[in-house]
């Protein structure tokens, strides 16, 4: 065992040495590697990160929303529907819900507003969220002034800001009270936006979700399950949609590196040459370039992954922001609670660090069995 | 300046301590979870106090703001055949339920 080790170590030390003759070249190897590993870890960390914020989140989100569609569209819900939705066996709580949204032209932003239900703030007085306060540059106590759709100058005094560390699901809103809403937005008394609702036998939300739909053919109910859902995919399509996008960058790099590992220098051939001819077996040159492989891969690999985690983590993935963004003026400031998936980090680590060892292993097998003579006249 | 000693120690160390530094981030993962989890708490307190259903991540229009609540013609909801015009729409899916809706959608008499 202990000669085996001493004849890795010599091996290591061989090609280390022979990594260094080619620093400029290998270094800049194991960084386009490694920031190749860095953009894919990242997108993976990020997403799945994002995914498990949003189900634990949205956890306790409406059982079941109810919307009115007219034409296609969502509508306002009439007077009358929560009482006939009361009415309907196994539903438990029916609550109307109004919000809506306010696009503030001094700022280019958009803002959702929403009438608290619960503790509502008093009148002509708003709580808003903290992406809009620091975008507005307001506190509590500051006045904040819109002009209402009727063409209306509403001016409220900003009670109090919600918590930063609620920005994920809360930097856009704006919550007043229901008087202050329906004047606001000249909300026709009775109606509402949607309706929330629960449903005692979480067994069946699906059983009464069909009722609904059946005693009131132009609603349309959403379920918890969905709204969960649909975040599962959307993180999964973004995912996928920026791991298509750099799978041109995967592709650019797989030719270097086939190119590089495949296609063997000169000075490379005439040092396997060389080593044949000193009395090299096959076996230690093969040995040799598998550790090259492996050092190249690996290092680039742990890297590439560290560097991802601290971007993601640490610095709130910022490189990512302005593709989140996308139009969108106010955009939060948000930590988020890490969630590595082992399985995508030992998926990674397998396409890093395998293909490439290969790569390496099939040319020097090819010019290591062949005369050293011949190999060295090249 | 040139390393004197033997090149594998010095590999040998600069691997261990970036496998030291991987192990690290997967603790440094479990204490950022536990310092943040009350962070995490009061976001979905305020989401289920507030009867929220969406992440405020897209605020740019109203079907990236509440996917979840997207009406069925959202991506063309302007005009007929206008184009998506937002980046994020571009990369946004239709929403799950809108895609496995058509059980209860039959069931109405009304089409929605």
């Amino acid at each position: 065992m202990r000669h085996w080790i001493a004849r890795q170590r010599y091996l290591i030390d061989f090609t280390l040495a022979s990594l260094a003759r080619r620093k400029t070249k290998n270094i800049g190897l194991v960084l386009v590697f490694s920031v190749l590993v860095f953009a894919l870890a990242s997108v993976t960390l990020l997403t799945s990160a994002l995914r498990q914020e949003a189900a634990r989140v949205l956890a306790q989100s409406p059982e079941v929303l109810l919307q009115r569609m007219v034409a296609g569209r969502h509508d306002l819900i009439p007077p009358g529907y929560i009482e006939r939705i009361g009415r309907i066996r196994g539903v438990q709580q029916v609550e109307g819900r109004l919000w809506g949204y306010y696009y503030d032209p001094v700022v280019k932003a958009n803002y959702t507003f929403e009438a608290a239900a619960d503790n509502p703030p008093p009148a002509n007085r708003i709580v808003v969220g903290p992406g809009l306060a620091r975008f507005r540059g307001v506190q509590a106590g500051n006045v904040l002034s819109f002009r209402s759709y009727s063409g209306k100058l509403f001016t409220f005094t900003v009670d109090a800001v919600l918590p930063a560390e609620s920005e994920l699901v809360s930097a856009d809103l704006v919550l007043l009270n229901e008087a202050d809403f329906r004047g606001f937005f000249d909300y026709p008394a009775g109606h509402f936006t949607d309706i929330a609702l629960s449903v005692a036998n979480p067994q069946e939300v699906r059983t009464v979700a069909t009722k609904l739909a059946a005693a009131l053919p132009d609603s349309r109910p959403i379920l918890r399950e969905e709204v969960l859902r649909t975040y599962q995919s959307i993180f999964d399509w973004r995912e996928g949609i920026a791991l298509a996008l750099l799978s041109a960058a995967i592709l650019a790099f797989a030719i270097l590196a086939w190119d590089k590992a495949s296609g063997l220098s000169a000075e490379e051939k005439r040092e396997i040459g060389i080593l044949k001819a000193i009395g090299w077996e096959t076996g230690d040159v093969i040995r040799m370039k598998l550790w090259e492989g492996l050092l190249v891969s690996l290092g680039a690999f742990l890297i590439g992954y560290l560097a991802a985690y601290v971007h993601v983590f640490h610095f709130s993935a910022a490189l990512f922001a302005p593709v989140l963004k996308g139009w969108a003026v106010l955009y939060p400031s948000f930590t988020l609670v890490p969630a590595i998936d082992g399985l995508q980090i030992a998926t990674l680590l397998f396409f890093t660090v395998f293909p490439y060892a290969v790569a390496v292993l099939v040319p020097i097998w090819r010019a290591a069995i062949t005369d050293p003579d011949a190999v060295m006249r090249g | 300046m040139r390393y004197a000693g033997r090149l594998s120690v010095l590999a040998a160390w600069v691997f261990a301590l970036l496998i030291a530094l991987f192990l690290a981030s997967f603790a440094d993962a479990g204490r950022l979870g536990q310092e943040r989890s009350g962070e995490l708490a009061a976001r979905a307190e305020l989401a289920a106090r507030l009867r929220l259903t969406d992440l405020a991540l897209f605020t740019e229009a109203r079907y990236t703001r509440h996917p979840s609540l997207a009406d069925l013609h959202s991506a063309a909801q302007d005009h007929p055949l206008s184009l998506e015009h937002f980046p994020s729409g571009s990369l946004l899916p239709p929403p799950a339920h809108l895609r496995n809706h058509a059980s209860l959608d039959r069931q109405t008499t009304v089409p929605d």
